[in-house]
């Protein structure tokens, strides 16, 4: 079980935030075109699932998986989009995203008046809290 | 645990079968006074319900039929404009029908041609070493399981969350996929699929999924 990366996109698709742990393998492009990339295949993602639907549903698209790994994915009602990848045998982390969310974002990031909206995140205070979260999850044990 | 449909998508990411398995049904009837509560909009040649959830009828809903007459897009089949219809008080009370828009065959199409970039997106920003593209898509209300077969084929069907054996199924459907439709002499590769018996199996293969499912739910 691991946790490879997190993703942060605001509701303009900017992305506010990004870290990777045990990431093995990156794609062949320069980072601000992979996050353009991703934010575009959340987006088309939702898209389609809304369309896709034959019945009618409440939050949507959660997560997907491929045969190495798991996309989990948590929006707000604000806009704000949590993507995190992990190892397939990690099951919902709905609650982790939105503890991520309610308490390591709204505390160091929404009210530390420094910050500023729409703009990546660049806070040590949030940098460290998360990371110490992220690497306190169950889930988050270090392959070699 | 129904399975609600199946796709087929060819190599180029081209849609050449689709099935619809259970159609739940999901229509209100309702009859309102003037001024309508809802907030409709006309959303690509249709009336969707833009804002004011009530009684069953959601934000996405679009207007079925109105005083049990069918519309077509954002008319009534006589040519009344369904709009203006609404704007006028002259005409209530009014019974519409809502329900979720059906997809067309243009945009079924289109949402298998985007599945298929989808995938292969989902490969390529894969953090982990060799990945194939997105097997299992998860939402509140339905699961998307794909199966990519050596040949580039990918067969797509869409379940209930708590459907269980859809791994079988997918190899099942590729079975039938080659038998009926592969070995049909009349068939020609990357072609949609028109075949009576290809239709049969298929349809066997997917009830008898959904009833294995329910003897395995009905023992735990």
């Amino acid at each position: 079980m691991t946790i490879y990366n997190l993703y942060i996109f605001d509701r303009n698709g900017v992305c506010l935030f990004y870290q990777e742990w045990t990431r093995e393998k990156h794609p062949g492009m320069s980072q601000e075109e992979e996050f353009k990339l991703m934010y575009g295949m959340i987006f088309s993602i939702k898209s389609f699932v809304s369309r896709m639907a034959p019945v009618d549903f409440k939050d949507g698209f959660s997560s997907f998986c491929t045969s190495s790994y798991k996309l989990h994915f948590h929006e707000t009602a604000s806009g704000l989009k949590f993507v995190m990848n992990t190892s397939l045998n990690v099951g919902s982390i709905h609650d982790e995203l939105q503890h991520i969310y309610s308490a390591i974002f709204v505390e160091h990031v929404v009210r530390n008046p420094l910050s500023k909206l729409g703009q990546a995140i660049d806070s040590q205070l949030f940098k460290t809290k998360l990371d110490s979260y992220v690497r306190g999850l169950p889930f988050f044990t270090k392959v070699n | 645990m129904p399975i609600y449909s199946v796709y087929v998508i060819n190599r180029a990411g081209g849609l050449i079968y689709q099935m619809d398995h259970t159609q739940p049904k999901t229509e209100v009837e309702k009859t309102f006074s003037f001024p309508l509560e809802l907030t409709l909009k006309i959303y690509d040649e249709r009336v969707v319900v833009s804002f004011g959830q009530r009684d069953g009828i959601k934000v996405g809903h679009t207007i079925l039929g109105i005083n049990g007459e069918p519309v077509r897009g954002r008319q009534l089949e006589d040519g009344r404009d369904v709009l203006e219809m609404i704007a006028n008080p002259d005409n209530y009370p009014i019974a519409i029908k809502f329900g979720r828009p059906k997809l067309s065959t243009n945009e079924r199409i289109m949402l298998a041609s985007m599945f298929h970039s989808l995938y292969a997106i989902g490969c390529q920003l894969s953090p982990a070493q060799k990945s194939s593209g997105i097997q299992v898509l998860e939402t509140d209300s339905f699961k998307l399981h794909c199966l990519q077969t050596l040949s580039g084929i990918k067969l797509i069907v869409l379940a209930d969350p708590k459907q269980g054996g859809v791994e079988a199924l997918l190899r099942k459907i590729y079975e039938v996929y080659s038998d009926f439709a592969l070995k049909n002499p009349f068939y020609s590769i990357d072609m949609p699929i028109r075949c009576q018996l290809f239709d049969d199996n298929l349809k066997a293969a997917l009830e008898s999924a959904e009833r294995l499912s329910m003897y395995t739910s009905g023992i735990n």
